[in-house]
């Protein structure tokens, strides 16, 4: 309860640790905390900033897709109508070919039918010929008359 | 108190409030003094040595582990002692940002060591109050009061350094001049030639009031608090000795009043570092 010299000692002591903490505790902590301030405002303005960089790829991600979409269905509608095309001109095609065989075969028949017509007339010609002969069994020379029946084969 | 040699209760309490002091014999030697009375007759030249190992050890251990964590100290993910001091560092510092409108570099660290000081020392009286003494008894020392705050020579001694700086930046802010303006300025004035003196006489005196009163009033609130906490813990101990009830007893007071105390510790620990910021503030403040 006595005051005395131990006064002086704690003041001296007092001073020294006070000293003391100003030196090598303060300071350092401080810097540390307010370093760590730093960060955590950094990090903050970091994820903020991602955030907005994902937002705006989420867009263009959209956007992509979409343009995809229309170039697909632009595409699809032109191999639709491409196709259509191709149908119609084989259509065409088959159509001109069909007329084509038939109008061949058209003029073949009508060559036939000439070259029996003439196998008919020499036949025809030879039928008349030969039953005048036999008409005329006596009197007519088929040698002398050959000019004669030709010409009328051809007649007929 | 439990012991084998018979000792009346007053004894005991005066045993517990005896410092263990060594000092100036009348006869003009150096050692330790044997009673109450042996050291009250050292006078001004005597030094409690349990008073100076408790509060300087306290203020080693304070210092030892601060600068751990300081000197560790990372912007990153703080460990356990680093995050508790800046737990401590930050609330400090929002108490001085909060009181302290100048800017001076002193003062935070300055209430940082007097809070945690003042919590350590205080925090010594939750210690049972015959622990430490006996086990010092058993190696030969015969006195130890281990509460360092329970000794006024501490209490005056941080607030006397308090007053020294609030004395030092008075001066070093307002200058002489106004520093006794303010000390004979205020609380009255007046434009009469006459009154003038007067009133000048009667502001000093005012305010030096004001002004003495500041250590005083920090060192024996802090005294008073623990010293009394301190005493009914001895007295809660002498029941001790009363028998097995009265033993028990005791035991729930101890519980009961320890916990109250811890309370009472780190009140008293912010009230004397809020109040030296208050003080300082009103230091580097030109009117108050």
């Amino acid at each position: 309860m006595n005051i005395n010299l131990t006064l002086i000692a704690q003041l001296a002591s007092f001073a020294v640790f006070v000293w003391f903490t100003m030196k090598f505790v303060w300071p350092p902590l401080v810097r540390a905390l307010e370093e760590r301030k730093v960060q955590i405002a950094d990090g903050l303005v970091a994820a903020e900033r991602g955030a907005h960089v994902k937002e705006l790829a989420e867009q263009a991600a959209k956007e992509k897709l979409h343009e995809a979409k229309l170039q697909s269905a632009e595409i699809v509608a032109r191999a639709e109508k491409r196709a259509a095309e191709i149908v119609d001109e084989a259509k065409e095609q088959a159509r001109v070919e069909g007329d084509r065989i038939v109008t061949a075969a058209r003029a073949e028949i009508e060559q036939e039918i000439n070259k029996a017509r003439e196998v008919l007339r020499t036949r025809v010609g030879e039928l008349a010929v030969a039953g005048a002969e036999k008409i005329l069994r006596r009197e007519i020379n088929a040698d002398a008359h050959k000019e004669i029946v030709d010409e009328l084969a051809k007649q007929i | 108190m439990a012991s084998g040699e018979t000792i009346t209760s007053s004894e005991y309490i005066s045993h517990h409030l005896t410092n263990l002091t060594y000092g100036r014999f009348p006869d003009g030697h150096w050692g330790l003094a044997h009673s109450a009375e042996e050291a009250k007759e050292f006078g001004f030249w005597a030094i409690h040595l349990d008073t100076m190992f408790w509060s300087i050890g306290l203020a080693v251990l304070f210092s030892y582990f601060f600068w751990k964590a300081g000197k560790n100290a990372t912007a990153g993910v703080p460990g356990k002692l680093q995050n508790f001091v800046e737990m401590m560092v930050e609330f400090v510092d929002n108490s001085v940002k909060g009181s302290f409108s100048g800017k001076n570099p002193l003062v935070a660290p300055l209430a940082l060591t007097i809070f945690v000081w003042v919590f350590l020392m205080n925090l010594m009286d939750l210690v049972p109050v015959d622990l430490l003494p006996r086990i010092a008894g058993a190696i030969g020392i015969h006195h130890m009061k281990v509460v360092p705050s329970t000794d006024p020579n501490v209490t005056f001694a941080l607030a006397l350094g308090v007053f020294a700086l609030i004395i030092y930046y008075s001066i070093k802010i307002k200058g002489v001049g106004g520093f006794v303006r303010e000390l004979t300025g205020m609380p009255f004035q007046t434009e009469n030639v006459l009154l003038k003196p007067v009133f000048f006489v009667i502001n000093l005196f005012l305010e030096g009031v004001n002004l003495l009163a500041k250590p005083v009033s920090l060192s024996l609130r802090l005294f008073g608090n623990m010293y009394a906490g301190e005493m009914i813990f001895i007295l809660i101990a002498l029941m001790y000795g009363a028998g097995v009830g009265m033993g028990i007893f005791g035991g729930a007071l101890q519980f009961v009043w320890a916990v109250f105390h811890i309370l009472v510790i780190t009140l008293q620990a912010f009230i004397f570092m809020t109040l030296t910021i208050v003080y300082l503030d009103m230091a580097h403040s030109e009117h108050h």
